[in-house]
């Protein structure tokens, strides 16, 4: 399996394809743009998630999820009844149904859930192991229970005010998550019917192809000078990079599931003369979902990513420039928590976008 | 005869990157209304092409086509196609399939009530009222199938065209819809144009078996008139001494006459 869909370092990637089913049916994207895209290759069933989980690739296991999808599946223990089982009949008449079931579900998922739980305590205990280690050969780097105390003290008041550079924890990440809304939801609203329309006429995505190769790898933060220029104020600045950055996995994706429609489709489109408002409501736009949600995904990814480097540049209450204000404090533990808070909600965004993303899938 | 559908001269050159790839020629048919007809060849031969053809999804390249007085040109619901894939949307339950269809062609002209109701007819008609709020992914492939058959006479073509439509099924399956078709082309009187590469299946359903010869530049290479008296039975046809007779001589066009080079 080949997983290649980078994150890393701000710079925004191309296309994931979690949709192997429609993947296999389709021809290649055709616009110039993508064509040497490492990205658009098919990865498979591997699953990427922005914000640091690294997709690796897993040979033989096709069952093998990112982390955020393990979160899932752990957290709910499957829809089995297992009534076939023979064993139910002999322990049947000894005891209530629910204890049946209960023991059916442990004798089923037990081992699996069990092994998950020991994965991820181990995983987190080598960690704080060698967090402990490291600072305990720092004269800086506090350690874990430092930190803990000193996060139970910060999360005590999280909506305190005392002026402009002085806020409560709470208010930082809302500020963050307002400024990621509201610059990724218009690059939403750009992105998806922009992608349609690349995908849809071939012209226009010639059109588009040489702006989104040139633009598409810029870092997201050479676009705040700019942001500055125009706008004249720090927060619409920052709102603007978010916006640029989140815009290129979606109109991608987006372009790339409409292309991808299958043929078939297409066919039963023209065959029944639908209208072209018919097509997009029945056909393009249900088949391009998957998709576009990919793209989303991704796009929310990039944008998180971006949010914390864009604030500490322009300032105001926000994560990024509460970090780089506790660097000026020399709070090492308060920095140390803002990264465990940015890792965490990212996870949060990205459960999320998965669960949403599962309620438009049709199969 | 009749002239319902009229196929003249058809020709289909495709220009691929190797250069000028001549599919069809000379390819011309009579059809006449309520008639059944079977499309037989050997893969490749370029029998689903002469349905993409007259389904209007590929235009010719040369010659033309006239169907019910009109000329051909582009798809159109009057000539509805069952796929070989069953090509059902997804994300649509199977009443939803087959309303899509029926919203199309009579949207215009009728009530809401009254395409549902043909709708539940379409689906009735192939016996799966109980199945319609189901999505195609929950249930089989025969059905799927037989909601594609549904979904194309709900439309009330003029003319039917079925693409290899039971070619990915098992053959108890297919077998069972076979028989079901039959019904239901005798209830509608329908006029059918089905390509498929299964000799029982042509000698079976049809009225005329045109045998394709082997492509490039594939034509007709022989109309078998299918006498046998309707309804047929599968059965009591096994052992009929006319049937045997059909099919061997369709065998024998396909396998000796025409065999091809290279399997």
């Amino acid at each position: 399996m080949n997983a290649i869909v980078q994150h890393g370092s701000l710079g925004v990637n191309g296309v994931e394809e979690t949709h192997s089913r429609l993947a296999g049916t389709t021809s290649s994207f055709r616009h110039g743009f993508t064509q040497d895209d490492p990205a658009l290759r098919p990865s498979g069933q591997c699953k990427s998630a922005p914000g640091g989980f690294v997709p690796e690739s897993r040979d033989g296991d096709v069952t093998g999820s990112p982390a955020p999808s393990l979160a899932m599946d752990a957290g709910i223990p499957g829809g089995h009844d297992g009534s076939t089982k023979p064993h139910r009949e002999q322990t049947a008449a000894s005891m209530p149904a629910a204890l049946v079931r209960l023991g059916e579900l442990t004798r089923e998922h037990g081992p699996r859930l069990l092994r998950k739980g020991l994965g991820w305590g181990m995983g987190l205990g080598v960690f704080l192991g060698a967090w402990v280690l490291l600072s305990q050969h720092s004269a800086h780097l506090p350690g874990p229970i430092k930190v803990w105390v000193s996060a139970v003290e910060l999360f005590a008041d999280p909506f305190y005010q005392k002026g402009p550079n002085d806020q409560g924890i709470g208010w930082n990440v809302l500020h963050s998550l307002s400024r990621v809304g509201i610059g990724f939801g218009l690059a939403a609203l750009t992105a998806i019917p922009l992608g349609f329309l690349i995908g849809r006429f071939a012209f226009l995505g010639d059109m588009a192809a040489p702006i989104i190769g040139i633009l598409r790898p810029v870092s997201p933060l050479a676009w705040l000078p700019i942001g500055l220029l125009v706008f004249e104020k720090a927060n619409p600045a920052a709102i603007w990079v978010i916006y640029i950055s989140s815009l290129w996995p979606m109109i991608i994706n987006t372009a790339v599931g409409v292309t991808r429609v299958p043929q078939d489709y297409l066919n039963v489109a023209k065959v029944l003369n639908l209208s072209e408002w018919h097509v997009f409501t029945k056909i393009l736009f249900p088949a391009v979902l998957p998709y576009m949600m990919t793209g989303v995904r991704l796009s929310m990814g990039v944008a998180w990513l971006v949010i914390v480097a864009a604030e500490m540049l322009t300032g105001g209450v926000g994560l990024g420039f509460w970090v780089w204000d506790e660097w000026n404090n020399l709070n090492v533990e308060h920095i140390i928590i803002a990264i465990f808070i940015v890792g965490v909600v990212g996870l949060i965004l990205e459960l999320l976008l998965m669960l949403l993303a599962k309620r438009f899938d049709y199969e | 005869m009749q002239r319902y559908l009229q196929l003249e001269n058809l020709q289909m050159v495709f220009n691929t990157r190797k250069g000028r790839f001549v599919a069809l020629r000379d390819v011309s048919l009579n059809v006449a209304q309520g008639e059944f007809i079977a499309v037989i060849g050997h893969s490749g031969c370029g029998k689903s092409t002469v349905l993409n053809l007259v389904a209007g999804l590929l235009e010719p390249t040369g010659g033309a086509m006239i169907c019910a007085g009109r000329e051909i040109a582009g798809p159109g619901p009057e000539r509805a196609v069952v796929f070989q894939n069953h090509s059902l949307l997804p994300w649509l339950t199977c009443f939803d399939n087959v309303y899509l269809a029926v919203q199309r062609v009579f949207g215009a002209k009728e009530k809401k009530d009254k395409l549902r109701q043909r709708t539940h007819e379409a689906l009735a008609l192939v016996g799966l009222s109980h199945a319609e709020h189901k999505l195609p992914h929950e249930i089989s492939g025969g059905m799927k199938q037989r909601v594609g058959i549904a979904r194309a006479l709900s439309m009330q073509p003029k003319v039917l065209l079925l693409d290899e439509p039971f070619g990915a099924l098992d053959a108890l399956t297919r077998a069972h819809l076979q028989d079901e078709l039959m019904k239901i082309v005798a209830q509608t009187r329908s006029t059918v144009l089905m390509v498929t590469h299964d000799v029982d299946e042509a000698v079976l359903l049809s009225d005329r078996i045109v045998m394709m010869t082997n492509g490039p530049a594939a034509t007709i290479g022989e109309i078998l008139d299918v006498e046998l008296p309707r309804p047929r039975d599968r059965l009591a046809l096994a052992d009929d001494a006319q049937y045997n007779h059909l099919r061997a001589e369709v065998l024998h066009f396909l396998h000796q006459r025409h065999a091809r080079k290279a399997a």
